[in-house]
């Protein structure tokens, strides 16, 4: 048996889904989107699977958590439907609920939030609301876990009858009218307890219904029918059915709903709301909250407990222990070195991140569950929106500067999906934690150590991405609809232990995966080559391993690619290929392979410096490419992103190495120094051209 | 005509129409801002936009841009 779980977001969903779940969840995405998809097995009820489905406050066609969710209903029939609301809300939650009674398909409605209901002193006719409504109705309080028995109980039976709710009176009599007629006319392709869903889509021209369900010939034959009928509202028939709904709606919450609160009286949250967005108030105490959330997960706790992983566990423990055991057991020294230098070693690096991870998505999860993460968007709308970012994206954007796969993943807070793809092509620009040591050594050895280094580069990262969004802005890729920012603010809550720490777990697990299995085939690829010849000789490391290598010869031949960038020696090549792998490595590999000649025995101090640009905007590793693949949803969204990052990188360095050396080294002005300029003429091209914008009144995007 | 735009924070007014179309209209009206409803503006942003508002007893942001399009009285 199927159940699917719908309601609005914020209405308790997660919660109610955890607690009939338990811990059989499994966690993916919908099919060719990045909306996330959990399903799970009903505790005590092995043979019923509960299907959550995403937060929506409608099943209109314009967002994709709306289309998926509507499809799933259409197309995988449910045999029943749990419809989660907030008590508290009930004329909004009603909404969906009047959309949902008319696809066919047995439901239940769940009243949640039944501790809240008591305490306010609010009073809920059920009888006459299950009458009106023609379906039961159970009040529940998932966080409490009351209710939720009964709840299960009459959902089962509801399937088991495949009781389907009665069509409830909503329309007007000429549009009622007019949508029976649409429904004798749908054909026997549809089921008849749907017919009333179909009728109503094909009555708001809805494209990607009829389109799906070839109902073209039934939208035409009453096309002049409902022409007819906008003339006489002087409004869309879209706007038509919304109207009646929630006219529908005000009458049932007139007869089944009181409220025990005076009219005006502040709630505790409302009361919390006024502090926390006021409008002196709401920026320093965001920058406290921020600031807090990094101090701990970034700088302090975090990055000792990062520390102590990657220095004593995987640095000394786990590798001591290793060596012993394979001296124990007499293994080959190849296996050995490989096992711990590039297994242990590798997968070791990307797992010494995992506490400060685990730390940023406590922190995460804690600021979404208790409301505070829409605020953040309210807060930092104005300045982001400018750059082509929402305001949610200050947050990965930050958290990027400790590490690029946490700010990635804590780009799903985003719901705009070009708002979100923006965010994870440009989260990475802030120098992360290996890249600072990077940017500490070549400061170190060309730049006398000076702090202007580090402290330019966080600057120039934000450059990049503000001058990244704004020209990716005006392409049209990010210009594919309109996406209204239209927020729901909900009541402050106190975050709950069991939904944060689930959503800690599940987003901690991927990431340790992803490290178990593509960092460990990368690790031995990558020890593998710089430890054999061609000849598959095997190196012993302790000699001058690198220099006789496969990846010698690799970098050897791509070493002219850096040429113009001032590095086309083979030590380059191959630095910047390892620190592709991991950034952590961008600084160890040089003074490996420079050794007791020193670094500045490969690079000129310019060289040393375009080598540094060029890692600054490069993907930052393969768990972050890997990230970035994932969360863009589709193979060409995450080729375009790695690669924009990629050329980034390249021009940056280029222009950086070209200019630098013309204008402060003595250079001559050569062909490269030419095209250095072209570049830079390109790129304020990007940025100042006209792009596209919303017309809002048309509903449309179009060209500025 | 009047937008929602222009009504200073604090005061309460009902919707008169809403101009627009397609996914921002529609949004704006599954939120339950129909004509009809009663609407206070209860905040603006620290930096001026979007607005808060309360509608149907709960809060909703929504940017200036979209404001504009909501004719009151």
């Amino acid at each position: 048996m199927k159940i699917a779980l719908a309601g609005n977001p914020n209405s308790g969903k997660t919660t109610l889904f955890n607690e009939l779940t338990g811990s059989s969840q499994y966690v993916g995405n919908w099919p060719g989107v990045t909306v996330e998809k959990k399903d799970g097995h009903l505790k005590g009820h092995k043979d019923v699977i509960i299907q959550d489905l995403p937060g929506i406050y409608s099943l209109s066609p314009y967002t994709l958590e709306e289309v998926v969710s509507r499809r799933y209903l259409v197309n995988e029939t449910p045999d029943a439907i749990i419809n989660i609301i907030d008590g508290t809300n009930l004329e909004r939650n009603l909404y969906l609920t009047t959309q949902l009674l008319e696809l066919g398909i047995p439901m239940v409605i769940a009243i949640n939030m039944l501790d809240v209901i008591e305490k306010n002193g609010d009073h809920i006719d059920l009888k006459s609301l299950e009458k009106r409504l023609g379906c039961k109705v159970v009040t529940i309080s998932a966080l409490k876990n009351r209710g939720v028995d009964k709840l299960v109980k009459t959902t089962i039976e509801e399937a088991n009858r495949n009781h389907i709710p009665d069509i409830p009176a909503i329309y007007e009599d000429a549009t009622l009218d007019l949508i029976k007629r649409i429904e004798s006319d749908l054909g026997t392709g549809i089921k008849d307890s749907a017919k009333r869903y179909f009728a109503v889509k094909v009555f708001e021209r809805d494209e990607k219904v009829v389109e799906e369900n070839n109902l073209q010939n039934v939208l035409q034959a009453y096309s002049n029918d409902i022409k007819k009928i906008e003339t006489e509202e002087d409004d869309t028939s879209e706007s038509i059915i919304t109207t009646q709904r929630y006219m529908f709606i005000a009458d049932i919450i007139d007869a089944v709903y009181k409220s025990g609160r005076a009219q005006g009286e502040l709630t505790l949250s409302d009361k919390i709301d006024k502090i926390v967005t006021n409008r002196v108030l709401a920026l320093p105490i965001f920058a406290l909250i921020i600031f807090v959330m990094y101090y701990i997960s970034v700088t302090t706790l975090g990055t000792w407990m990062t520390d102590w992983t990657n220095d004593v566990l995987f640095g000394e423990i786990v590798p001591g222990a290793v060596t012993s055991l394979c001296q124990t057991l007499h293994v080959a020294s190849w296996l050995q070195h490989l096992i711990i230098d590039g297994i242990i070693g590798g997968v070791g690096t990307v797992l010494g991140f995992v506490p400060q991870i685990l730390l940023v998505f406590l922190f995460l999860a804690i600021l979404e569950d208790c409301g505070y993460m829409s605020r953040v968007a309210f807060i930092m709308d104005r300045i982001l929106r400018k750059f082509g970012l929402s305001g949610k994206s200050f947050i990965p954007i930050l958290i990027g500067s400790g590490c690029g796969v946490p700010a990635i993943m804590a780009t799903r807070t985003i719901e705009n999906v070009e708002d979100r793809r923006m965010t994870i092509m440009l989260a990475t620009f802030i120098p992360c934690a290996a890249k600072t040591e990077l940017i500490a050594m070549i400061s170190s050895v060309f730049f006398h150590g000076s702090a202007w280094v580090a402290t330019s580069m966080y600057f120039l990262g934000i450059i990049v991405i503000v001058l990244s969004g704004i020209a990716l802005k005006k392409t049209r890729w990010f210009n594919s609809e309109v996406s209204p920012f239209v927020m729901e603010l909900p009541a402050y809550h106190l975050p709950q232990f069991k939904t944060v720490l689930m959503r800690v777990l599940e987003r901690g697990k991927h990431f340790i995966v992803k490290a178990g299995t593509i960092i460990f085939a990368v690790s031995v690829i990558v020890w593998f080559l710089e430890s054999y010849t061609w000849s598959l000789q095997y190196i012993d490391p302790e000699s001058a391993a690198l220099s006789k290598s496969i990846l010698r010869t690799i970098g050897e031949f791509i070493s002219p690619i850096f040429a113009p960038l001032g590095f086309g020696n083979w030590q380059g090549g191959v630095s910047v290929l390892v620190a592709l792998s991991a950034k952590e490595l961008s600084a160890s590999t040089i003074q490996t392979l420079a050794g007791k000649a020193g670094v500045a025995s490969i690079f000129t101090t310019m060289g040393g410096f375009s080598y540094m640009l060029l890692n600054l905007f490069n993907p930052p590793c393969i768990a972050a490419m890997s990230t970035i693949m994932r969360e863009m949803g589709s193979k060409a969204w995450g080729w375009f992103a790695i690669l924009y990052q990629v050329v980034l990188g390249y021009v940056v360095a280029f222009i950086g190495y070209q200019m630098g050396t013309w204008l402060f080294f003595g250079g001559s002005f050569n062909a490269f120094t030419a095209i250095a300029i072209l570049l830079i003429i390109g790129i304020v091209y990007m940025v100042v051209r006209p792009g596209y914008k919303v017309d809002e009144l048309h509903g449309e995007v179009v060209k500025a | 005509m009047t937008s929602l735009k222009e009504v200073p924070v604090g005061s309460t007014v009902t919707i008169k129409k809403l101009h627009g179309q397609g996914a921002t209209k529609k949004r704006i009206m599954d939120m339950g801002l129909i004509k009809g409803s009663r609407v206070k503006v209860t905040k603006v942003a620290p930096l001026g936009d979007p607005i808060e508002l309360t509608v149907r007893g709960y809060e909703l942001s929504i940017r200036k841009a979209e404001a504009e399009l909501i004719e009151v009285a």
